[in-house]
C-alpha cells in the first residue's frame, strides 16, 4: 500500500473527520489505488517540461476594484443550520 | 548567567485599502453590520468562481519595489488547508513557493546606527472572518464581513536582535505602507499586525535556538512587551535546564503575559497545493517598470532631502518624515513661511502634544496649514513673543480661528516700544531693592527674577529681548 492507514488517520483528523475501523481500511485501499494511479506520472521523463500551474492554458484573469452590492444578511444565514445577532453560530471555539 | 543573543523574525500582515475584496465585489469597509459585506464567493459557497482583484497585484508590487524585493514575471496562488470556523472554504487562498516579491531589504535606524533588515518574501493572500465569543450562550459566533479581504504578508529574515529593532522595522514598514497609501495601518482595527517569531543561544553558539511564534500582535507597545517577556521567559526556561518547545503563543496586552495556544494541531500540515480555480498571474517587465516609476518619494529619500534641502538635525528629520501626513504637512507650512527650523518645532512639540491629547492626526487639526505658516510670519515679524505664541496656538487649535485674529481679540500684540518697556522696568527696579544688591553681589538669578516680574508686569506681552537689554542697561548704571 503506498497509503499507510496512520496518513488516512492522519489526514482524517486534520479535515476534522471520524471514521470506523472498515471506513480506514476503505479509504486506506482506495488512497493508495488513486496514488498509485497517478505515480505514473513518476515514471514519466519530464526533462525541459514546465512545472503545471495551472491546467488550462490562461493567465492574468483580473477584475477591476469597483464595488458591487453585497447579499442581503438573511441569505447569507439561510444556510446556516444556526444563527444569532446577525452572525452563524458554531460551538464554542477554544484557543 | 550566560550570555544570550536574541534572534527575531517578523511576519507582518498588512490589509491593503482596496476598494473591494481580493475575490469578489463586496465592500472591504471596516466597521459594517455582521455579515451585512458578504457574497456566495467570500462566503465559500460550492460552485463559486474567484477573480482575483487586479489592484491587488498592483499594491503587492508597490511594496515590493518600495522594499527592494525582486518582482516576480511568473507566479501563482495556492491553497493553504485548515478547518477552523472563521474560515469558511476550510482553506485560505494564499501563495505558496512561487510568491509575487521575493529576496528585499530595507534600513532602519537603532540608537543612531543603521542596519539592513532582509525581506524573504512578500504574497497576496486573503483574511479570515472575525470570531465572536457569546459569553451569554456559550456559542461561538461568526461574522464574514472581513472574509477575503486582501492582505498582504510581508516576512522578515531573522535579522532582528531586541525588541527596539522589532519595533523599529516594523515603524518602517508602516510608514513605507502609508507612503504608497496601500494600507490604511490601523493597528487597532486589525490592519496592519505581526507575529514575532523568536530564539535565543548562548552568545558564540552558532546554531539558532527553538523558535516560538507569538501571533497577532497589534501595537508597538505589544510587540515591545511581548518580545521582552518572551526573551526572558526563553532564558529563564534554558538557565534553568529546560527546554524551549516550538509552539504558537499568544500575548495578552493587558497582564503583560505571554501563553502557549492548546490548540493540538500544531502539526502545521497545512497540504498546500496549487489552486485550481485562479489562472497564474504572468508580469512584464514593462509593468513592473511603469509601477516603480509611479513610486513616490519614500520616507528614506525624503529623510536625507530634509537633511540636505532644510538643514534640519536627524532627529528632527526622521521624526517628521515617519508619517507622509506630517511631512506633507511639513513641507506646506514651509512653503509659506519659510522657516523650517520653527516650522519642525511646531509640528514636534506642541502641535504634537495637542495631537496625541485628542487623539486625532495632523489633517484631522483645525490648524490649517496657512494658518500655522501666518502664526510663524507673526513670531518672525516680532509682533508677538513665542511665549504668547503658544497661547495663541492653543486657541487656533481648539478653535480653529486665524492667528492674527486671535492676537487682536485678545490684544497680544508684543510690546517693541522701548519707552513703553522702560517705564515698566523702572517700576520694577523701583519695587525690588533685594534684587539690585543681590544681582550687584554676583547673583545672577536675581537678573533671571527681575526679567520674570517685567514679563509679568507686561502680561507677557514685553519683548523679552528688549526687557533684557534694558534690564542690563540700568542695573550696571
Amino acid at each position: 500500500m503506498s497509503v499507510s492507514r496512520e496518513e488516512v488517520q492522519k489526514i482524517a483528523e486534520l479535515s476534522k473527520l471520524q471514521f470506523s475501523e472498515n471506513e480506514l481500511e476503505k479509504f486506506t485501499k482506495d488512497l493508495s489505488n488513486i496514488v498509485d494511479f497517478a505515480d505514473k506520472l513518476a515514471k514519466l521523463d519530464v526533462e525541459g517540461v514546465k512545472p503545471t500551474a495551472h491546467i488550462l492554458d490562461i493567465q492574468n484573469v483580473f477584475k477591476e476594484d469597483n464595488v458591487k452590492p453585497s447579499y442581503k444578511r438573511e441569505e447569507i444565514l439561510k444556510n446556516a443550520p444556526s444563527a444569532q445577532g446577525g452572525c452563524i453560530s458554531v460551538p464554542k471555539v477554544v484557543e | 548567567m550566560k550570555d544570550y543573543e536574541v534572534i527575531i523574525g517578523l511576519e507582518v500582515h498588512a490589509e491593503l485599502s482596496t476598494n473591494t475584496k481580493i475575490y469578489c465585489n463586496c465592500t472591504t469597509e471596516f466597521g459594517a453590520d455582521p455579515n451585512t459585506h458578504c457574497c456566495p464567493i467570500c462566503t465559500g459557497m460550492p460552485g463559486t468562481l474567484p477573480v482575483l482583484n487586479k489592484k491587488v497585484v498592483e499594491y503587492a508590487v508597490k511594496m515590493g519595489l518600495a522594499t527592494n524585493c525582486k518582482i516576480a514575471n511568473f507566479s501563482k496562488q495556492d491553497r493553504k488547508n485548515y478547518y477552523y470556523p472563521d474560515l469558511p472554504k476550510a482553506y485560505q487562498i494564499s501563495q505558496y513557493d512561487l510568491p509575487l516579491c521575493e529576496n528585499g531589504h530595507i534600513d532602519i535606524e537603532v540608537d543612531g546606527k543603521k542596519k539592513t533588515i532582509g525581506i524573504t518574501r512578500i504574497h497576496i493572500e486573503e483574511d479570515a472572518g472575525k470570531l465572536i465569543h457569546d459569553a451569554y450562550t456559550g456559542d461561538t459566533l461568526v461574522d464574514m464581513n472581513r472574509c477575503s479581504v486582501p492582505l498582504i504578508e510581508i516576512v522578515s529574515e531573522p535579522d532582528m536582535r531586541s525588541a527596539k529593532e522589532a519595533v523599529e522595522y516594523m515603524q518602517a514598514l508602516k510608514s513605507i505602507l502609508e507612503y504608497l497609501d496601500i494600507c490604511d495601518c490601523k493597528m487597532q482595527e486589525g490592519s496592519l499586525r505581526c507575529d514575532v517569531n523568536l530564539s535565543v543561544r548562548p552568545v558564540g553558539q552558532k546554531e539558532f535556538g527553538t523558535r516560538t511564534e507569538t501571533k497577532n500582535l497589534n501595537s508597538f507597545k505589544a510587540i515591545q512587551n511581548s518580545i521582552e517577556f518572551e526573551i526572558k521567559r526563553q532564558i529563564e526556561v534554558l538557565e534553568n535546564g529546560g527546554t524551549i518547545y516550538q509552539e504558537t503563543r499568544r500575548f495578552d496586552d493587558a497582564k503583560g503575559e505571554g501563553y502557549a495556544m492548546r490548540t493540538k494541531e500544531e502539526a502545521n500540515d497545512y497540504r498546500y497545493f496549487p489552486e485550481p480555480d485562479l489562472a497564474p498571474i504572468v508580469l512584464s517587465d514593462e509593468y513592473i517598470n511603469s509601477i516603480k516609476e509611479s513610486l513616490p518619494e519614500l520616507p528614506n529619500v525624503k529623510k536625507e532631502r530634509y537633511l540636505k534641502e532644510y538643514n534640519l538635525s536627524l532627529y528632527d528629520a526622521n521624526i517628521l518624515t515617519m508619517s507622509i501626513k506630517t511631512a506633507n504637512y511639513f513641507e506646506n507650512v514651509v512653503k509659506k513661511c519659510n522657516n523650517p527650523k520653527m516650522v519642525a518645532n511646531w509640528i514636534m512639540g506642541d502641535f504634537a502634544r495637542l495631537l496625541n491629547e485628542n487623539d486625532i492626526s495632523i489633517d484631522e487639526s483645525k490648524i490649517s496649514e496657512e494658518n500655522l505658516a501666518n502664526l510663524i510670519d507673526l513670531i518672525d515679524k516680532g509682533t508677538i513673543s513665542s511665549k504668547i505664541a503658544k497661547t495663541v496656538f492653543e486657541e487656533m487649535f481648539n478653535t480653529g480661528k486665524e492667528a492674527k485674529q486671535i492676537v487682536e481679540e485678545k490684544g497680544l500684540v508684543q510690546i517693541s516700544d522701548e519707552g513703553a518697556i522702560k517705564e515698566i522696568v523702572e517700576k520694577v527696579v523701583e519695587n525690588n531693592p533685594q534684587s539690585i544688591i543681590d544681582y550687584k553681589a554676583g547673583r545672577d538669578r536675581a537678573l533671571g527674577f527681575l526679567v520674570g516680574q517685567v514679563m509679568k508686569e507686561s502680561k507677557g506681552k514685553a519683548n523679552p529681548g528688549l526687557v533684557n537689554k534694558l534690564l542690563l542697561e540700568i542695573l550696571n548704571k
